[in-house]
């Protein structure tokens, strides 16, 4: 008989998410990749298929790996401060297209600007959950040695910019990475 | 003046709500009839007033007044008068009033069509409605008023948004609300029955209609939505899986639930809880909707208004009436006993399985509408999960759906007879087979597993849902309204289901850069633009292309895609040129200005897209029929479980 107490429980407790849901902003927790290498990769480029790109493109330098997809309605939010992040020039950023469709992809680069040295295609998500990625938008920084330094999980701002990725690019890693 | 009258009636609208409230459950508790009667009375009173409110937003509107804020940045004079009058619900404040306005309609039919019924069963009901009218009415008034001033007055009003000065977006909330809100009768029904602790045949009987006439509704609202969304928006998609979306369709699959769930209550006796369970989940998942799509809790496209004051009243509504309706399952439901069994291979057993599986669908959409949210609450980040996910998972419970209807359609109550039609279903089976190899190996000459299995689905249940009507016609029998409701309603999802396999297999894509003269082909169509002008509409600019398709050499039609930039709002608007056909759709959308006379187009061809929509209507057909079922205008039949010889609905 207490079986027809369960829709009321998971109702409650759905109901505490909601709360919390209501008074949230973004915020984010280390992944377990900081400080670890972050996964090899040799994938097509969205720009041109015909073209590969690998992460050893990148080896020696610092840059960001930003995980995106059309069909991700953050990611559309997002473009906007990836676009001014590149236009500062201070890392290349590296786009991941996750599970979509090539063009699409290539439709969404050409409207709404491309802010990519290179977007790597990755349409069945291996790529990505090497990763290990949530959901689109994610965005890692990775060092000269291929380190991941940090992890971004959701819509990067240009307050997150400022406040957790510039300190790291210039070797002032603020305190909570390990 | 005329505003401060609205207003004024709105308040008044809200004491009529809780005097029915109050009076239909108190006196229904003590069994007073004289305060049962006056609750009666006052839904009358609720629907006058809330009425007359709703005419004095629209006299607002229609006047251009711009003394009041909401019509102010919701209109403008440049506006053609039937989109002035739309625009009433065009924002947040206004679609609140007519969902109130729309809830209040439903009590007032429920205050007047409750001869099936015994006054103190009316009574609850039209409590709980009232309860629902309150909450809701003091929502609007306290935090999304429409009857605001705004002193001084604004010159010119901020326009509708240009995505809704659209035909099919007019009656697209309308229609989506009466679903929505329609589903508090089957809600109060259930909760009237709980705190009766009795629940039969007749109660069954008399919650079918109103479930079925929301359930059509919100077909009908979905499927405008989705048709607005295939040419409005640009991309030619008809389905996006965006959080809004799956507002309205969580409580759809919900309501089918219901509605099969209560055919097995009405004529067996069974699953009783469970049809009260469903009944609860559905209205709640409607309450859910608007949550989620008000409070800004989830991003989506659609979220037009958020505001956490807001979220926050509908939050603590949704937890009072859904808490409230679940906690009183919880404690009443085990009172509610079945009163048969049924063999393993019986409609009975169909049923459930349909029912499972409808709810898995609900739930797992549930899942990855909320995931955002949940992984957001447990400090995650903020996340969007889309269509890859859920055009999966989506799959997985309807596949097996589907294929159990095209059998279980047939199977009889208690135990399996399937020697009537297992013959019918074979030979059913093996033209569907013979159906899907044609399509897939003549027709469009490539083969995809997946899309072979949906076209067998689809045709098998197309033949299947046709065996019964033929063969009573056949035997000269005759045909209930019951029979040609269901066959209609199972006919609807098979041509949905053909139209959505074919579309999501064959479609072709193509985004191409031409010049003046230049033409494309396009799965054996020639696309050739001949040039692209300024044309000047009411309150926009635009620039049409002018598209020539050919076949063979022979001018099929001219298509006039547009990119509008309305005046007030400066969005750019996509109109799509479309040639509609029922075998295919070719569909041009125009992109940017490349430069040098060079513009880049989308040119989308699309096999069966229209089958889509055209299921969508079969189906809201079948439920048009099904309520209209002389059945259910029979006055107070017997109050137990006797069935009628015609077995129908399920």
């Amino acid at each position: 008989m207490w079986r027809s107490i369960i829709p009321a429980g998971v109702f409650a407790v759905l109901v505490g998410f909601f709360v919390v849901g209501l008074y949230r902003d973004p915020s984010q927790v280390p992944s377990p990749l900081i400080g670890k290498q972050a996964p090899a990769y040799t994938l097509p480029r969205v720009e041109d298929p015909a073209l590969q790109i690998s992460n050893s493109d990148f080896a020696g330098k610092k840059h960001l790996v930003n995980v995106w997809a059309t069909w991700c309605v953050e990611c559309r939010r997002e473009h906007a401060v990836l676009l001014e992040i590149a236009r500062q020039n201070v890392v290349p950023i590296v786009g991941l297209d996750w599970k979509d469709e090539l063009p699409l992809a290539q439709q969404w680069l050409q409207q709404l600007g491309n802010p990519y040295v290179a977007t790597a295609f990755d349409p069945e998500g291996r790529v990505a959950i090497d990763f290990g990625v949530y959901g689109a938008p994610e965005t890692f920084l990775i060092d000269e040695q291929g380190k991941v330094l940090y992890k971004q999980i959701g819509t990067l701002t240009m307050e997150i910019w400022e406040q957790e990725f510039l300190p790291r690019i210039n070797g002032q890693p603020n305190g909570q990475t390990s | 003046m005329t505003i401060e009258l609205g207003h004024f009636a709105l308040i008044l609208a809200f004491a009529l709500a809780l005097a029915q409230a109050f009076f239909g459950l108190a006196g229904s508790h003590t069994r007073r009839d004289n305060w049962m009667a006056a609750s009666r009375s006052a839904v009358t009173g609720q629907l006058v007033f809330t009425l007359f409110s709703f005419v004095c937003l629209a006299a607002a509107f229609l006047r251009s007044d711009f003394s009041v804020l909401y019509v102010a940045n919701n209109s403008n004079t440049d506006l053609p008068a039937f989109y002035k009058f739309a625009a009433v619900w065009g924002a947040h404040e206004g679609s609140l009033l007519l969902w109130l306005l729309i809830l209040a309609t439903w009590s007032a039919a429920v205050g007047w069509f409750n001869r099936a019924m015994t006054p103190a069963f009316t009574s609850k009901v039209l409590g709980v409605l009232g309860l629902i009218s309150s909450g809701f009415s003091l929502f609007v008034i306290t935090t999304s008023n429409p009857f605001e001033r705004l002193l001084p007055a604004a010159l010119q009003g901020a326009d509708l948004n240009p995505l809704l000065q659209d035909p099919a977006l007019v009656i697209h909330p309308p229609m989506l609300y009466a679903g929505y809100v329609g589903l508090a009768v089957p809600f109060a029904c259930a909760v009237a029955a709980l705190l009766e602790g009795k629940l039969d045949a007749a109660w069954a009987r008399w919650v079918r209609p109103w479930a079925t006439l929301s359930w059509l509704f919100l077909t009908l609202g979905i499927s405008l939505g989705s048709f607005w969304a295939y040419y409005e928006l640009g991309w030619g998609g008809w389905w996006f899986w965006d959080p809004v979306e799956n507002a309205s369709f969580m409580p759809w699959l919900m309501c089918t639930a219901l509605i099969h769930s209560l055919a097995v209550t009405e004529k067996r006796g069974l699953f009783k809880s469970w049809t009260v369970l469903l009944a609860i989940c559905g209205f709640s998942l409607s309450l859910l909707g608007t949550f989620l799509v008000r409070s800004g809790v989830l991003v989506s496209v659609h979220a037009f208004a958020s505001d956490p004051s807001r979220g926050l009243f509908i939050l603590a509504f949704l937890t009072l009436c859904i808490g409230g309706a679940l906690t009183l399952y919880g404690w009443r439901a085990q009172r509610l006993q079945s009163e048969a069994g049924f063999a393993v291979i019986s409609r009975e057993s169909f049923l459930l399985f349909n029912n499972v599986l409808l709810v898995v669908a609900a739930g797992l959409i549930l899942l990855g509408t909320l995931y955002p949210l949940f992984v957001d609450a447990l400090n995650l980040g903020k996340i969007s999960v889309g269509s890859p996910y859920f055009s999966v998972v989506f799959l997985i419970p309807m596949l097996p759906l589907v294929l159990l209807l095209a059998v279980g359609m047939h199977a009889g109550w208690k135990q399996a007879k399937f020697t009537t039609a297992k013959r019918p279903i074979l030979i059913a089976l093996g033209l569907a087979v013979a159906f899907a190899a044609t399509m897939t190996l003549l027709i469009f000459k490539r083969f995809s597993p997946l899309c072979f299995v949906g076209l067998l689905a689809g045709g098998w249940v197309f033949l299947s849902a046709l065996i019964e009507p033929i063969a009573r016609l056949r035997a000269k029998q005759s045909l209930s309204r019951g029979i040609i409701a269901m066959s209609l309603a199972h006919l609807g999802v098979a041509v949905f289901m053909l139209g959505v396999t074919t579309v999501e297999t064959y479609k072709i894509e193509k985004d191409v850069s031409l010049t003046n003269n230049q033409s494309i082909e396009i799965a054996g169509y020639q696309f050739t633009l001949l040039g692209t002008q300024a044309v000047t509409g009411p309150n926009y600019d635009a620039i049409e292309g002018t598209v020539s398709v050919t076949r063979n050499g022979q001018e099929l039609t001219v298509l006039r895609p547009q990119k509008r930039i309305y005046r007030v709002q400066t969005s750019p608007m996509t109109e799509a040129g479309i040639d509609a056909h029922w075998q295919r759709d070719l569909f041009v959308a125009l992109g940017d200005d490349l430069g040098n006379g060079v513009w880049s187009l989308r040119i989308q061809y699309k096999p069966l897209v229209r089958f889509i929509w055209l299921g969508t209507v079969i189906m809201a057909l079948g439920g048009l029929i099904g309520v209209t079922d002389r059945r259910y205008r029979v006055k107070a039949a017997a109050r137990s479980g006797n069935s009628e010889a015609v077995v129908a609905g399920a």
